[in-house]
């Protein structure tokens, strides 16, 4: 393929399959070339060990606005997570990164994440009976796959989950690529902020035993906890990570699942494989969106080859999931797949701070439907599912089921 | 089977605990890893090698090994 017809996003011929260069760039071209929608060059990477490597690779980081990195999004149409913008506050680096993340982390541990599973489950319960309800055809999306994790991030953030139709446009906005003009972008990040700064301030003001709340509790004991700014950024930034990736995960894993219903029905007959179907699903899942970005501050050798600092390089997670080298049969889905060392969740010191949560969810999600609704089947064709576009991460727009 | 964590490689992922809850813990205070045993029992083996191979920052190793050779990167289950 030559190195110049390389457009990111990568075509694909149907919504949940892979584009079909990967294969191709994995033989032949590890170290590619691709154009963004910005008109810019990145290095692009395939393979899982170069993948791996580089993002594990801790002098290598997010390119903020300041790197002078190559952009995602032509100019103006990029929300906040595509062009590193300088008002998210979260530290992105080094030690101040690391006490960012342990400081947050403890809120997303495993032990956590599962005590909070009897309630997800009752909501998933819900959610699912209130679809039931309403009848034939629904979408999973709407009905179950996102108003679940935007409840479960909102009760650990400690903010209403009454204003979830706001939150979907500020995190599509936050999330643009080329969905959004540059002023629908500034107006939904303004209120976005502001609507965080109120909930921060009315912390301050009376402690809450959530998320923020605690952290701010927790920063008053100390002495110099996380100032205003870095609660507003972390608030904004758990509350579009903690439900629109999750959100996407659900329909995308339906849409497998349900897909070639051979799957479906290997989980009605052995549940217990619910937690590995889970994993298979996110390194199956081709459309992740567009990669972790990472600038070369420094030359890096990938793969044999020497890629100049100054470089901006984007490492598709979802390439390397299915590189050969890494997974035997890695173009078939085996739901019984383990170990799975899959890259959905990123990896190195910037991996997901929130994958036991989307991984509890995803698990309470799959167990709830194999259980309440096992003669579940897509109401359209797998080639008639539309992808969402133009945002840096990848889903179904809508996913039509029948029962 | 011998088992070190590195906790300063340790991002906290909770990757450990999902496979084996009964061998990693994470800290109360920030999430990092802990060991409930640095020698966990046969019946644990394949649990911990999952772990060992899922997590992100490779901060858990497999110091001894006995009996179950180490699986490779994607090993079928026998189910």
């Amino acid at each position: 393929m030559a190195d110049q017809d390389l457009r990111l996003p990568l075509p694909t011929d149907t919504p949940l399959d892979p584009p079909a260069a990967w294969a191709e760039l994995r033989a032949r071209c590890p170290v590619a070339h691709a154009t963004l929608p910005s008109g810019d060059t990145a290095v692009y990477l395939t393979r899982y060990d170069d993948v791996r490597t580089l993002l594990s690779d801790p002098r290598f980081v997010r390119p903020t606005e300041r790197d002078g990195a190559a952009r995602v999004a032509p100019e103006g149409s990029g929300g906040a997570a595509a062009t590193g913008s300088a008002a998210v506050a979260i530290p992105g680096r080094g030690e101040p990164h690391q006490r960012w993340r342990r400081r947050v982390g403890k809120y997303f541990t495993a032990k956590r994440m599962t005590a909070l599973r009897p309630g997800m489950t009752r909501l998933a319960e819900d959610l699912v009976d209130a679809m039931l309800a309403q009848g034939a055809p629904a979408d999973l999306r709407a009905s179950l796959g996102f108003p679940l994790p935007v409840h479960v991030i909102c009760d650990l953030l400690g903010v209403p989950a009454e204003d979830r139709d706001r939150f979907s446009r500020w995190s599509d906005s936050f999330l643009s690529v080329t969905r959004y003009t540059a002023e629908e972008i500034a107006t939904a990040q303004r209120e976005f902020t502001a609507y965080m700064a109120r909930h921060v301030a009315a912390k301050r003001a009376r402690p809450t035993d959530d998320l923020l709340g605690t952290l701010i509790t927790d920063g008053e004991e100390e002495g110099g906890g996380p100032t205003d700014d870095e609660l507003v950024a972390t608030g904004m930034g758990l509350l579009v990570a903690g439900h629109e990736t999750t959100a996407n995960m659900i329909g995308k894993m339906a849409g497998l699942l349900l897909g070639d219903r051979s799957r479906w029905e290997r989980l009605l007959a052995d549940p217990s494989l619910v937690r590995t179907a889970v994993e298979e699903s996110l390194r199956f899942d081709a459309n992740l969106g567009f990669g972790l970005r990472r600038y070369l501050g420094e030359d890096a050798e990938i793969a044999g080859q020497v890629v100049p600092a100054g470089s901006t390089v984007v490492c598709s997670m979802p390439a390397a999931n299915r590189d050969e080298r890494a997974f035997t049969g890695a173009d078939a889905m085996d739901l019984a797949r383990t170990p799975n060392p899959h890259l959905a969740f990123g990896v190195g010191p910037h991996s997901c701070l929130g994958q036991a949560l989307a991984r509890t969810e995803l698990q309470v999600v799959l167990e709830t439907l194999l259980r309440r609704v096992p003669t579940l089947r897509l109401a359209v064709p797998v080639a008639g599912l539309r992808k969402t576009e133009g945002l840096l991460v990848g889903g179904l727009r809508e996913v039509p089921v029948r029962w | 089977m011998k088992l070190t964590v590195d906790q300063d490689k340790c991002c906290g992922a909770g990757a450990c605990v999902l496979s084996a809850p009964e061998v990693f813990d994470q800290r109360e205070e920030d999430g990092i890893v802990t060991l409930l045993t640095s020698e966990p029992a046969a019946e644990h083996h394949v649990a911990v090698h999952e772990a060992a191979a899922v997590c992100p920052t490779a901060a858990i190793r497999v110091t001894e090994t006995d009996r179950i050779a180490p699986p490779g990167r994607s090993r079928q289950a026998r189910h």
